[in-house]
């Protein structure tokens, strides 16, 4: 991105200026490292969410942010429906609620070493991932509907996990306002079958080590300890939520003159947040984060079983669970003003600072924990929402390192055999369907994790408190 | 650019697919082998099972992205992998037969799933030559 068209207002954010059509400036959090390597996709799509109607404050980029489909991912956007504030299809993306769960072991990295290859082997087996692969559960259209409604509550009930997990899940594991009538047949019928599936391309299941603390005192109370190793999860809402955004995206591009609505690209599909199309939107896309919320609580029964029989009286308990890709109501003060806004958050993450209401007892006076998945390989790190960044980017991080290299570049230069083979050597067991897959995910096409985290803690965006390293990858 | 055929073209992220002929519908076909190719090598999938396909779209740009999150559909709810297509176009309207077989996790090696078709780098076109362009980012 060239420099020359953004204010530096610190070492780590940057301005734009509204121009156009803009209805607000564009805030971007980066150093200047990370900002000079931002494809200009960005600029575009961040100056055109600050066109749409109703949009709040300022349109945000975090320091993962690169190029995605109209909103960029990384794209952070509050409406306020009263001011004619809209609701996107594409603010949102195709993988609706994609998010990470993060669980203890309490088990140390010493005490895994001798286990890791069948562990490894287990979770593979065990855990349905990549193209083809279908879960075990076959829902009827009933089951469907109180899946849609109820999330990981909905999963808790049948006998996945246990209710305490609920407390460390986003919504309390289960999304209000979810309409089961308003997902079509055709995302009902995608998803039959794929409760409890990975997924592919970047999602995973990784047993991690936590390598580093850098606040004790988060640390504690999230009790992570150095040495100990625990497991991630990185899933989202599967089929259903990829065809509720393939359909809604339409009907948005369809209806967006019919509400005077000028769209500066098509991917930024919208409507009115009161219409009925924004508000059946609303309906489908609370159902898809249900949908997510009871997929990663039945995979992370599946893990448990693994763990159950390799390692017994493992229990894997809930550091938290939070949301990428989605559109919630929240409550924001904004120039003094407490208003109610629609956030869009595009691969980012959610991150409330001490004293927020929403968050369970235990972590109301440090701070909701903030997940950042890694790529295959490389570090993941654990951050804390903070005070400061309530009033920054309405309490908004980043969520992963971002890809900076097309899958063809990644495969003209990696071959999945060698990475697997370079990887164990680090220690880090590979599992996965497709070696070309691997290739396509390989480390290096991806940002330096490390560089986006540092500037989302010096921004204030949130805090850094651990820092973990891959053991085993089963790979999407 | 002449003849039948496909390509990729690269994006950040994603991948992008474009289907080239000398009609709409071959090149729509293109598209559609381009995708399958973005999951596993076409050749290695048995054109065993039809499956039948419709839409309908107020554009022939929509139409294409209608059109492969019509087989994206089918690809995913079946779970299967297409490598024959066969595309009329009656203005648009699109009906389609589609010929695959079941995904084998060892035959077919899949790569990714697509996740949907967008309007990202969405074209379709036709050149002074008089042949078909046909292409769009899907997400995987």
């Amino acid at each position: 991105m060239n420099l020359a068209r953004l204010k530096q207002g610190s070492d780590v954010e940057w301005r734009i200026a509204p121009f156009g059509k803009m209805r607000v400036p564009a805030v971007l959090y980066a150093d200047q490292a990370l900002i000079s390597e931002m494809d200009d996709k960005v600029f575009e799509q961040i100056t055109n969410v600050a066109t749409l109607p109703g949009i709040v404050q300022a349109a945000f980029a975090m320091p993962d942010a690169h190029w995605g489909y109209g909103f960029p991912i990384g794209g952070v956007a509050a409406f306020d429906a009263d001011a004619g504030g809209v609701v996107s299809a594409g603010g949102v993306g195709f993988d609706i609620s994609c998010g990470v769960r993060t669980l203890h072991t309490g088990l140390k990295a010493a005490d895994i070493a001798p286990l890791k290859q069948r562990l490894a082997d287990r979770l593979f087996t065990h855990i349905p991932a990549g193209v083809g692969s279908s879960g075990l559960l076959r829902l009827d259209a009933g089951e469907m509907d109180a899946m849609l409604r109820g999330g990981a509550r909905w999963a808790v009930e049948h006998g996945y996990g246990s209710e305490v997990d609920l407390d460390r899940i986003e919504e309390h594991g289960c999304m209000a306002g979810a309409e089961p009538n308003r997902v079509s047949e055709h995302a009902k019928r995608r998803q039959r079958d794929e409760i409890g599936t990975l997924g592919s391309g970047n999602h995973y299941l990784e047993l991690q080590e936590i390598v580093e603390i850098y606040d004790t005192k988060a640390a504690d109370r999230f009790r992570l300890r150095q040495g100990e190793v625990v497991v991630s999860i990185h899933c989202g809402s599967r089929g259903l939520g990829h065809q509720i955004g393939t359909e809604f995206l339409k009907q948005m591009v369809i209806a967006a003159p019919g509400y005077g609505i000028e769209l500066p690209d098509r991917e930024l599909a919208c409507a009115p947040i009161h219409s009925p199309v924004g508000q059946a939107y609303l309906g489908a896309m609370r159902a898809a984060v249900n949908c997510a919320l009871a997929n990663r609580q039945v995979i992370t029964h599946l893990a448990r079983k693994v763990f159950a029989d390799i390692v017994p009286g493992t229990r894997l308990d809930l550091i938290y669970d939070v949301s990428h890709n989605t559109c919630k109501e929240e409550w924001h003060t904004v120039g003094g003003q407490t208003r109610r806004l629609y956030v869009h958050r595009k691969g980012a993450t959610r991150a409330f600072g001490p004293g927020h209401p929403s968050l369970p007892g235990e972590l109301r006076d440090i701070g909701q924990p903030v997940l950042i998945g890694g790529s295959m390989g490389t570090a993941s790190y654990i951050l804390v929402g903070t005070e400061e960044g309530m009033s920054r980017a309405f309490s908004s991080a980043c969520h992963g390192a971002g890809r900076s290299m097309s899958r063809h570049q990644a495969t003209r230069q990696w071959h999945g055999r060698a990475l697997v083979d370079e990887l164990a050597s680090q220690g880090i067991r590979i599992r996965s369907a497709s070696l070309r897959g691997v290739a396509e995910e390989a480390p290096g096409a991806y940002k330096d994790v490390g560089a986006v985290v540092a500037a989302a803690d010096h921004a204030g965006l949130a805090r850094k408190v651990a820092k973990l390293k891959p053991l085993v990858c089963i790979k999407g | 650019m002449d003849g039948v055929h496909w390509a990729h073209f690269p994006h950040q992220a994603d991948m992008g697919v474009r289907g080239v002929g000398p009609t709409l519908a071959a090149a729509f076909e293109q598209a559609a082998l381009a995708m399958t190719a973005v999951v596993t090598d076409p050749a290695s999938v048995a054109p065993a099972t039809a499956v039948n396909i419709e839409c309908e779209a107020p554009d022939d740009a929509l139409l294409l992205v209608d059109w492969l999150n019509a087989l994206i559909l089918e690809m995913a709810a079946r779970h299967m992998l297409f490598s024959r297509f066969e595309v009329g176009l009656d203005g648009r309207h699109l009906h389609a037969t589609a010929w695959g077989e079941a995904v084998g996790i060892e035959k077919h090696r899949p790569v990714v799933e697509i996740k949907g078709a967008t309007y990202t780098e969405l074209k379709v076109m036709r050149d002074e030559s008089g042949q078909w362009l046909a292409q769009c980012v899907v997400d995987v």
